[in-house]
């Protein structure tokens, strides 16, 4: 039995995990950690055009189609480890194309409120020890973070906050979740209203209730006083927002708005926001490129420097506009995650996907170059929701490379076809 | 007919398949549409009944099944039937409208297409 096993399927990173080698099993982890922690069907060998080729044939194929391209998109990373997002983003680089990473189409609107607006935020850690209000906002953990609610935020036992009883649990969702179940509240709003409800909010708390009408975004002022009025009593408070937030009309102004008002409530009391990030290492897909190249997502190398700009770099704008003649996706599925306007594209030209599983993209994919799973059969770092790096074991031995492995010899074949 | 505002989102079956796109398993976590009890009434549906949803931007054959939704709201889970129909304006950050279009849902007798078949048919 492997001790403290790192799960790498959400942003929870949970680092209590168990792993029983011979049956290939996990111990302590939810229904999404045991199931990446269990034997599925992978892709077996390297392939080019359907047919099965060795990793460096598949490699020097890879290399070839980035070097080839005008404009190569360079895309996922959110499910691997800092040291291959490093190699991607020089990769990214050397072939002048563009980088994107998953939050593009999850999280990265809270990126833009950031730049904005600045983040007032604090760890996992602090949250479990202090807040004694938690709000999930657009947020439905109990079935995309199953056990963040036990170990940091609902019942966790803190150091202040003891049990569930001195913690109250509040769910602003538009439909009844099954985190809605959990809470002390639920206040259900009409989709695409969360602005004016916090804008709401943020009237009431600055002393301008007569402002408000008798009800916003399906939610009586009443209400609203209620939640206005929990909030300015609250030690220490935390906004937890998911894509619900994001996702939906307003989408960057939505956090944007949040953030002000978690900032007038912090000229009273304490109070933090912070995303719930889904992919286990998708903080690392933004704060690696962030580290090399000033920016999170959405980065264009074409004029050998890096642009930054979501409503051109995108994924899904590049796609949508048919901006890029090859593609590398690694440790994503965008065929499956993307709206058809911009999977339409993806068909249309070469392909190259490096990932463990086979999905969507596989079977749109001209090269498939199969890796190591990190967390069981790889090693690495990945930052936790909140910024906390991480060590994930290798557990496991395999005969697949890892992702670092694959993209050091494709970075050291573009050099070499480059010259 | 009726008019629905679809919204998409994780389920713990989509999350738990989802490194298994090409099974049955997550076939069956991501093929359907959640409907309130009220609208499942009105529409006439029954256990099995497939629904074909429809917005400005595509439509899609997904399974019928009662939700925990509000009237006039359908809930895809997030993947590829859901990505059919949601809106891909981005508004300049890079984020299509996942949650919260505008459409429609009817009783159909057309079937849900395969992963593979969806694909194809883009
Ligand atoms: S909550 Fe997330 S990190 Fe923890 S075991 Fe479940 S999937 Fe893994």
């Amino acid at each position: 039995m492997v001790e403290n096993v790192i799960c790498t399927f959400c942003g929870s990173v949970c680092d209590d995990g168990q792993f029983d080698i011979e049956q290939f099993k996990s111990k302590k982890l939810c229904k999404l950690g045991s199931s990446k922690f269990s034997k599925k069907e992978r892709i077996k060998a390297p392939m080019i055009d359907g047919k099965e080729v060795s990793y460096e044939k598949a490699i020097e194929k890879a290399a070839e189609i980035l070097v080839n391209a005008k404009k190569p998109l360079l895309y996922g990373w959110a499910s691997t480890v800092n040291e291959a997002i490093r190699l991607g983003v020089i990769l990214t680089e050397k072939v002048r194309g563009i980088y994107d990473q998953c939050a593009s189409v999850c999280h990265a609107p809270g990126t833009l409120a950031v730049i904005e607006e600045g983040l007032p935020g604090g760890s996992l850690g602090a949250i479990k020890n202090r807040a004694d209000v938690v709000i999930f906002w657009g947020a439905n953990p109990m079935e995309a973070h199953p056990r963040h609610g036990m170990r940091y935020s609902i019942s966790a036992k803190g150091l202040l906050i003891k049990d569930r009883k001195q913690r109250k649990v509040i769910v602003v969702d538009v439909r009844p979740t099954k985190t809605a179940k959990l809470a002390d509240d639920f206040i259900q709003i009409k989709p695409g209203y969360d602005y004016p409800i916090i804008s709401a909010l943020r009237a009431i708390i600055s002393g301008n209730a007569d402002v408000v009408p008798d009800e916003v975004g399906g939610v009586s002022k009443e209400k609203l006083m209620e939640l206005a009025e929990t909030m300015k009593n609250a030690k220490y408070g935390a906004i937890l927002y998911g894509l619900g937030v994001t996702q939906s009309r307003g989408r960057d102004r939505n956090i944007e708005n949040a953030v002000k008002l978690i900032q007038l409530l912090n000229r009273t009391t304490r109070w933090v926001i912070w995303p719930m990030r889904g992919h286990y290492n998708v903080v690392g897909a933004g704060e690696v490129p962030a580290w090399e190249a000033g920016y999170q997502y959405a980065i264009d190398f074409s004029r050998g420097y890096p642009r930054f700009s979501p409503a051109e770099f995108s994924a899904v704008e590049v796609l949508k506009r048919k901006d890029c003649d090859a593609a590398l996706i690694i440790a994503s599925d965008p065929a499956a995650h993307f709206p058809k306007a911009a999977v339409k594209h993806l068909k249309d030209i070469p392909v190259i996907q490096i990932d463990p599983f086979p999905n969507m993209t596989t079977l749109l994919a001209n090269v498939v170059i199969p890796s190591a799973v990190a967390g069981l059969e790889a090693e690495g770092t990945a930052y936790r929701m909140d910024g906390i790096p991480l060590r994930v074991k290798k557990v496991v031995d395999s005969e697949y490379w890892s992702d670092e492995q694959i993209l050091e010899k494709l970075l050291e074949k573009v050099e070499e076809f480059k010259g | 007919m009726l008019e629905v505002e679809v919204i998409s989102g994780r389920t713990l079956n989509q999350g738990a398949t989802v490194e298994e796109k090409l099974t049955e398993e997550y076939f069956n976590a991501v093929n359907y549409a959640e409907l309130n009890e009220e609208d499942w009434d009105t529409l006439g549906l029954q256990e099995g009944d497939r629904v074909k949803v429809k917005t400005e931007f595509g439509e899609v054959v997904v399974f019928a099944k009662k939700g925990n939704v509000p009237k006039g709201m359908i809930f895809i889970p997030m993947g590829p039937y859901a990505n059919m129909v949601i809106d891909p304006s981005t508004d300049g950050t890079g984020m299509p409208q996942f949650k919260g279009v505008k459409g429609t849902v009817e009783k159909t007798d057309d079937k849900v297409l395969s992963v593979k078949e969806l694909l194809e048919a883009i």
